[in-house]
């Protein structure tokens, strides 16, 4: 059923149709509406789940830990430094192969503190052995919490999720969104079953002290899982089209004009639909540019975003987080994705926009376009304001 | 009684208090339980992989998280209906409950779940080398408060932890002491018979970081408490409900056989302050066995 919601609420909706058991959390801004949502559903009995208000990200994580292991499905949110607090556990939830899904409302890390969107929350826990998927609407927000649980729970996968929506920009912002039936939830995600839980008929010992002589096989077999999700992604898609009837193409990476395109922007996230935007408008023009979507950062689809890109001559990546001191990193992503090949891209610029929530107009994009044709661009910020700059201590 | 419940063949040094501690603890809870361990000696030793000395449900998470995780398996327990008949058994030493875990222990004991959280308590972190806690004694030698010519080993006394506990008004919190093994064991039948948030802080020996002679850790463990160094109480809802009496001994007793005191037993004035410690308790919990009461101990 369409509805007019904030993105917080449709999220909130769409947790609700996945029937989690256990909700757990700490309010920080801009993830704090969904739980809020939660916890009066919880409240007025629209939603049989145990809502665990705890005293840290720390521990909401490690509270959604020990209901995943007891085998009961869990959801938690958070952003920024909350998303930091729980790294320690983020890691440990993903070494337990423990399907618990996230939603990551993404804003910028302190210092300096600051309440607004970049990806730099979400991006720095690349290595932790969690899925990312990036929305870039409040639809894809909806439906992509359906499709984290249904890839979490693959008894292929078995490995935590996190969806990551732009703070404010999505958390906040108010969209017409299809809020789908109960019963096509259910049939396009069953029941949580997990082959290991914590059972007192059936004892085993979970998260043991592991030495050298099995610890690298434990890792070995997330790098060899995180491949196979590359593989179960484009079946969901094509399963969730035919349930749903909406299409995410491959749930890897969207292409927007890119066949025949000779400039294409990659980014992930809300901006995405800024770009849209500008390639319409451009395209009538007569310009031949496109955008390349990551729904799917990790694992990264490197093969898919190859055979995107290998006809275009001219990429620029738009990274929302830094690697501070080497490559921004989805611009390292792609360029290793295009390193080697005969045929790729000559041109792969590097940009960085929208840090702790400055704007990313139109004339950002624009202008990304434009700096596409110069030289290859190893690393540039757009949107930069060189008088802040000026001053000097000492 | 269950037994083989925490088996035999793990890789604990001789004579440790928190393997015999966590056996009769166990024991006594019975199979229907979930173990949620903080990372530290215990995990380390009953769960190198592929073996385990668990035959209950165990679950090993990190080092400061067994409350939080306990409290989401309690949630999980409640959401599917199943709380009744399972008991849920967090565990710390005593870093990871008085120090890094504090805060997840409040947040467990705020929210009122049903969980039982065991504090095995050896007095510094003895899994990483002997490094001084906050429930660490006065004048311990640790090897992060060592003794030196400026310095008389760890210069302040442990933490209240029972008191700090205590204060969340939950329905039982106990001391007790791996030296008197049926009391453990009563205590944790107690706390277990009671719905929500339950507390033992269990005072364990270690050889090693103690160094003491292995064979003397009932022995070691029993000085403690009958000095007043380490009181028995029990309280429910906040309200003391028993203490273990007792006829205080000479706390050089209890310090004399151990290494990590010896730098004080010839130093008057330090024996002398952890003596009025010892008596602070003693008053406190009026611990002092009366004549007329000898029969009892």
């Amino acid at each position: 059923m369409k509805k007019f919601l904030e993105g917080s609420r449709a999220v909130a909706e769409a947790i609700r149709l996945c029937k989690p058991g256990v909700i757990s959390a700490y309010p920080i801004t801009p993830q704090t509406h969904i739980v809020e949502e939660l916890a009066q559903m919880v409240a007025n009995g629209e939603l049989k789940a145990e809502f665990v208000n705890v005293e840290s990200e720390h521990s909401a994580a490690s509270c959604v830990l020990g209901a995943s292991a007891t085998g009961v499905r869990s959801y938690t949110a958070s952003s920024s430094q909350g998303i930091l607090l729980m790294g320690e556990v983020l890691f440990n939830i993903a070494g337990m192969r423990l399907p618990v899904i996230l939603t990551c409302a993404n804003r910028a890390v302190s210092a300096p503190i600051n309440i607004w969107n970049d990806q730099q929350d979400s991006v720095s826990m690349r290595d932790t052995g969690w899925i990312q998927l990036y929305v870039e609407n409040n639809q894809e927000a909806v439906d992509f919490h359906f499709i984290a649980y249904r890839l979490a729970e693959d008894k292929s996968i078995l490995l935590p999720v996190m969806v990551c929506m732009d703070g404010f920009i999505l958390t906040h912002g108010i969209e017409s969104v299809d809020i789908p039936e109960g019963e096509k939830v259910d049939k396009f995600l069953p029941a949580y079953q997990l082959p290991y839980k914590l059972d007192v008929e059936n004892p085993l010992t979970l998260g043991p002290l592991v030495g050298p002589d099995y610890y690298m096989e434990t890792r070995y077999a997330i790098q060899q899982t995180m491949k196979d999700a590359l593989g179960v992604l484009p079946k969901l898609a094509k399963e969730f089209k035919e349930i749903f009837g909406r299409d995410y193409q491959d749930l890897l990476v969207e292409e927007y004009q890119v066949k025949g395109a000779k400039k294409v922007i990659v980014a992930m996230g809300s901006v995405c639909g800024t770009i849209k935007e500008v390639v319409d408008q451009m395209r009538a023009k007569g310009k031949k540019i496109g955008l390349l979507k990551i729904m799917c950062f990790r694992p990264f689809p490197y093969e898919r975003v190859y055979q995107a890109l290998k006809d275009v001559p001219k990429v620029a990546v738009l990274d929302k987080a830094l690697s501070l001191g080497a490559q921004a990193p989805l611009a390292e992503e792609i360029k290793v994705a295009c390193w080697g090949k005969k045929k790729a891209p000559k041109i792969i610029s590097s940009f960085v926009a929208g840090l702790g929530g400055r704007d990313i107009t139109a004339e950002s994009i624009k202008e990304i376009y434009r700096r596409l044709n110069q030289k290859e661009v190893s690393l540039d910020f757009i949107d930069l304001k060189p008088e802040l700059l000026k001053e000097k201590y000492g | 009684m269950d037994k083989d419940l925490f088996v035999y063949g793990h890789t604990a040094c001789a004579g440790c208090g928190q393997s015999l501690a966590s056996r009769l603890v166990l024991e006594a809870a019975g199979k229907n339980t979930i173990v949620v361990n903080n990372t530290g000696c215990l995990e380390v030793f009953s769960t190198g992989y592929p073996e385990s000395c668990w035959g209950v449900p165990f679950i090993h998470s990190l080092f400061e998280n067994a409350a939080a995780v306990a409290s989401g398996i309690e949630s999980a327990l409640k959401y599917l209906g199943k709380k009744d008949k399972i008991n849920v058994l967090a565990q710390g030493g005593d870093g990871g409950t008085a120090d890094i875990g504090l805060q997840a222990l409040s947040g467990m004991l705020e929210r009122g779940h049903d969980v039982l959280y065991i504090c095995y308590d050896n007095e510094a972190y003895m899994n990483t080398g002997i490094q001084r806690s906050g429930l660490t004694p006065l004048d311990t030698n640790t090897t992060t408060s060592p003794i030196g010519e400026k310095s008389l080993g760890n210069p302040r006394p442990k933490k209240p932890l029972l008191e700090i506990v205590n204060a969340h008004g939950i329905a039982y919190a106990a001391t007790a002491s791996v030296g008197y093994p049926q009391d453990v064991q009563r205590k944790v039948k107690k706390a277990l018979s009671l719905l929500g948030p339950k507390f033992l802080h269990l005072h364990v020996p270690c050889p090693l970081g103690w160094r003491h002679e292995p064979r003397q850790t009932i022995l070691v463990a029993r000085l403690a408490v009958e000095t007043g160094l380490f009181p028995l109480v029990e309280y429910e809802n906040g309200v003391l409900m028993g203490v273990r009496k007792i006829k205080p001994k000479p706390v050089e007793e209890y310090l004399k056989l151990q290494a990590r005191f010896r730098h004080i037993l010839n130093k008057p004035e330090e024996l002398k302050r952890i003596q009025e410690g010892a008596d602070f308790n003693i008053q406190r919990y009026n611990l002092k066995l009366e004549e007329a009461e000898n029969r009892e101990v």
